[in-house]
């Protein structure tokens, strides 16, 4: 397996940079394995494992950058690596906005790895995929689901003395379940840094319960309703927001945290007060990577392409919204240096602070309103506005008095992260999605555009 | 931004024309993976020995952001034992001990799997070509060109916006070459040199005292080509409302007048929600046509196996067997096209072998066909696979992608002004915008580039807050008149998703200009 020590780590990165003639240089080493196991119709449809080290070394001269990657490691092999980055930097077009790289940091020991998880093998796939399989068999459901699970570490150091190492596990799995007539669906997805957190069986059940009760659905006229997003449909639509934190962006006027007339809405309450969403690396339900990435992803950021690693940055806890007050923003280390400011990265994770009731105690407490298991294609519209449109998806269900009534047909929606959050009538207690905590949301007046038909 | 692809090494622009592995060394490669996995107790094997070389090229206004160079090698090896698939892969290797441990590998996953396997796969025959090869129409190799040439090229484009009203710009030149090797045990041994570019932009306008923006992207296609794209003859151009483009694109013209545009954009009448008739330009119905034709017709999506993720579809067996269904109006007709020159799609063979070629999807309206590969079409009572298979990487297995789905032009000579004529309350939609589709192809919505208002059968200018919804059967029988094949043109997506891990696929889209009636309209605007 493509995993090492923090020591031999430190030892190939510090003869990588023994070997520069740059004006400045950074290396980093990133590694691991990836394995998967896909199903569908009850049946293995595939399956596949795929192990990878490599370091990626940036050479500084003057404003210019250049980079190469490779994935031997003696001595020779780093030396050429080297001079390739040195020649293809001297080959690049000077960039006015290139910044020198940043000197030692201290950087938190995240919680993100399970031996649990790194000692899997494919036998222990093959089970997790029947324990999800039988279940439906047993009940004349079938099952299409899937589980990748990465193990892998990465290491960064520069020419001005950084070093960095982190190792982490991680697991995701998803099964969707539909009933024999393909007229229910219901959906489930869990995801975990250590894998004996998963319990294969009782997770798929709920996703064949809700395939089970989603049968005969009723067609509801589109409208605006209050809604229950679960913590899979609030967290997707929360995506965009969480990503689009950036200073610049909202300087030049392309932002939903543009000011109009110019600026930025920081310090301004945007959202409901009941609303707080920080990043916290060392949380131990939903830890985070230690060093800022740009472009890095929690499953497979440590295989391939010597890992985009971004410039070395400390993550730490960082409040975006407080009370409903946009409280931080993230900026690049060039518009930082421009502004005069801490130079903020963006998050790679997030958590939106809940409450203590549960999802039965949201439904309970509704009148009227629209439970929604998950939002499936949801894409921007509007930047500005961040307006998204977007369909719910295995599992939506009518709620009067306190109680699931009935299924109900699909709907597409179209509707802002920022007016949902804004219409917020409770929170539920956070769950892990997609490595980000997030709760159920109740919120008044979510918009409805038009019918699907798909089940 | 694109990130440089996983399992990829970043080379010099100088390397990407370095010849690859021998086809002698890469034949004996094969062989041995052939062999080992036979021995091993595989029924079936195949080998794609593969080296995939990207140039990324990305400028912001006047500064070149970066310019990527990757080269991938390495070789995936896909079985069958015990009546299941397995596969592995491996990179940057020559050596036959590691081939051969790569295809035994396969055959141990496809063995350990064997127990959660329903039914044995069932293979459509097909015969070895022995040793053939094919390659992309290249008039001018996009790697030949000096990188400077091409900043100088996206800066001059960015001048060009930022001089005729854009605040900010920023403009991309991806070119890809696939140089792929394929063996199997059916005795084929196929060499394939495939080449694609996509040169696009994005032009934004901000009015900071009204806090609108406006965007405006390239009217340029993703092309089975290479440099050549760039060169443009009159006849590639279809002037009008707005310059559109044929064979041959003018960035620099387009980003002036997108420029242009998109301030128009932010002073654009925001547009009345209901039903109006749309004309459609084809670079926009490509993206209407990939996701409820193109994903829709995917046999393995119609089966279940994309149920997790991207989802089954409407148009189900029953429907097809019915040879009734009507998916559309009789104006529309739909093909699959392996084989159309300039295309995203256009090989000589698929992934698992397979000659490809061009067959009917939708015929006068209704659904005769679907996209299928071999362990499939069996199920459509076929022997022979439509040659629709790909992996976007030596180390991802290949399965069903989706080929180039076109509508058929017209067959009564009709222009797009004489369509345009006829239209009393319309809009005319030029270029991609916003999309998104429910799992089973049904419900859409589409925003776009360019909205005209269309009165009476004139433009009466522009219009903003754009997005029409509808239902794929609905829309399509909607379709009343599709302009002649001299307006047929391409469009395409370089980076269509699908699987588990996801892969990406390239595809292309040709259509004439169309027109659909009574198509609900809304309003996108909104304040918060």
């Amino acid at each position: 397996m493509s995993i090492i020590s923090k020591e031999e780590a430190k030892k190939i990165l510090e003869k990588a940079l023994s070997y520069s003639k740059a004006d400045e240089m950074s290396v980093s080493l990133g590694g691991g394995r990836t394995s998967n196991i896909r199903y569908a119709l009850n049946s293995v449809s595939s399956g596949g494992e795929s192990d990878n080290m490599s370091l990626l070394v940036t050479a500084g001269i003057g404003k210019r950058m250049g980079s190469a990657t490779i994935n031997e490691f003696n001595d020779k092999a780093l030396e050429r690596t080297v001079r390739r980055a040195e020649e293809i930097a001297r080959l690049a077009p000077e960039n006015p906005e290139y910044m020198p790289m940043i000197g030692p940091q201290t950087y938190l020991e995240t919680p993100m790895y399970s031996e649990n998880t790194a000692k899997m093998d494919s036998e222990f796939r093959a089970q997790v995929a029947f324990d999800s399989v039988d279940a439906c068999e047993q009940k004349n459901l079938s099952a299409a689901g899937f589980m990748q699970d990465t193990t892998g570490f990465s290491a960064i150091a520069n020419s001005k003395g950084l070093f960095g190492y982190n190792k982490a596990t991680s697991v995701d799995f998803s099964v969707t379940v539909r009933t024999a007539d393909a007229t229910g669906s219901g959906y489930v997805t869990r995801d975990f840094n250590d894998i004996s957190k998963l319990k294969t069986r009782s997770v798929t059940g709920i996703a064949m319960q809700k395939a089970l009760a989603s049968t005969n659905a009723r067609a509801l006229e589109p409208g605006k309703y209050t809604v229950i997003l679960e913590p899979t449909a609030m967290g997707t639509l929360l995506q965009s927001m969480m990503s689009g934190m950036d200073t610049r962006l909202a300087d030049e006027g392309r932002s939903f945290l543009s000011k109009k007339g110019g600026g930025t809405r920081l310090g301004e309450k945007l959202i409901d007060e009941r609303v707080t969403i920080y990043s916290d690396p060392m949380n131990l339900e939903a830890p985070s990577e230690p060093f800022a990435g740009e472009g890095r992803n929690r499953t497979g950021s440590f295989l391939g392409g010597g890992g985009a690693v971004g410039d070395g940055r400390p993550q730490e806890k960082i409040t975006w919204f407080e009370n409903g007050v946009v409280k931080n923003m993230s900026y690049s280390r060039f518009w930082a240096d421009k502004k005069g400011v801490k130079a903020t990265p963006s998050p790679t994770g997030f958590i939106m602070a809940g409450g203590s009731q549960s999802l039965a105690d949201l439904i309970k407490s509704t009148d009227k309103g629209i439970l929604v298991t998950r939002l499936w294609y949801v894409r921007m519209v509007d930047p500005k506005t961040l307006l998204q449109t977007g369909l719910t998806r295995d599992g939506t269900f009518y709620i009067e008095n306190g109680q699931i009534k009935f299924p109900i047909k699909n709907f597409r929606f179209n509707e802002s992260a920022v007016i949902v959050l804004n219409n917020v009538e409770a929170l539920g207690t956070p769950m892990r999605v997609g490595g980000n905590l997030i709760p159920p949301v109740k919120a008044r007046d979510f918009t409805f555009t038009s019918l699907s038909d798909a089940v | 931004m694109p990130k440089i692809p996983a399992l990829a090494r970043t080379v010099t622009a100088e390397e990407l024309l370095e010849p690859g592995l021998d086809i002698a060394i890469k034949k004996r490669l094969a062989d041995v993976a052939l062999n080992a996995a036979t021995a091993k107790g595989a029924t079936y094997a195949d080998v794609r020995i593969a080296r995939y070389l990207n140039q990324y090229v990305m400028t912001r206004e006047d500064k070149v952001q970066n310019i990527i160079n990757t080269e991938s090698f390495g070789v995936g090896v896909r079985v069958i034992a015990n009546g299941c698939w397995g596969f592995a892969a491996m990179g940057e290797t020559q050596s036959e001990d590691d081939v051969a441990r790569t295809a035994e590998k396969a055959v141990a996953f496809a063995k350990a799997h064997s127990r959660l396997m329903k039914k044995p796969v069932q293979l459509a025959p097909q015969k070895g070509f022995g040793e053939v090869s094919w390659k992309t129409k290249v008039e001018k190799h996009s790697f030949e060109i000096p990188v400077k040439e091409k900043t100088d090229l996206l800066l001059a484009v960015n001048g060009a916006a930022m001089s005729n009203g854009a605040d900010f710009v920023n403009s991309t030149l991806f070119m890809i070459n696939e140089q792929k090797y394929f063996a199997s045990t059916d005795g084929s041994y196929i060499d394939q040199d495939v080449h694609r570019i996509w040169p696009n932009f994005t032009v934004t306008a901000v009015d900071k005292s009204s806090g609108l923006m406006a965007t405006r992207e390239s009217l340029s296609a993703p092309m089975g080509r290479s440099y050549d794209y760039l060169q443009t003859n009159p006849t590639d151009k279809l002037t009008g409302v707005t310059t559109r483009y044929n064979q041959g694109y003018d960035m620099l013209e387009d980003a002036t007048a997108a420029a242009k545009q998109a301030r128009l954009k932010l002073k654009a009448k925001s547009v009345e929600p209901g039903k109006w008739d749309l004309i459609l330009d084809p670079s926009h119905t490509y993206l209407t046509i990939h996701e409820s034709v193109g994903h829709a017709t995917e046999l393995d999506r119609v089966l279940g196996y994309e149920a997790n993720l991207a989802g089954t579809s409407f148009a189900t067996f029953d429907k097809w067997k019915s040879k009734n269904f009507n998916y559309g109006s009789k104006e529309v007709n739909f093909f699959a096209d392996k084989t159309q020159p300039g295309s995203l799609g256009d090989v000589g063979w698929d992934d698992e072998g397979v000659k490809t070629k061009k067959w009917d999807i939708i015929k006068d309206g209704i659904l005769v066909n679907y996209q299928a590969i071999r362990d499939q079409v069996h199920m459509l009572g076929e022997t022979e696979s439509q040659g629709c298979c790909y992996a976007d990487s030596w180390s991802t297995v290949q399965f069903q992608r989706m080929a180039n789905i076109s509508l058929a032009p017209g067959k009564e000579r009709l222009t797009v002004d004489e369509m345009i004529k006829d239209v009393k309350k319309g809009i005319y939609i030029i270029g991609d915008g916003s999309y998104s589709i429910d799992q089973q192809r049904y419900n859409f919505q589409f925003g776009g580039q360019l909205f005209y208002e269309i009165k009476d059968g004139q433009i009466a200018g522009m219009l903003r807050d754009v997005a029409y919804q509808s239902n794929t059967q609905e829309f399509w029988n909607s379709c009343v008149k599709v302009c002649d094949e001299r307006d047929y043109r391409m469009g395409g997506t370089f980076f269509d998703g699908k699987g588990q891990p996801a892969q990406i696929n390239s595809v292309s889209h040709g259509s004439s200009t169309a027109r659909f009636n009574g198509v609900n309209v809304l309003n996108t605007g909104r304040k918060i």
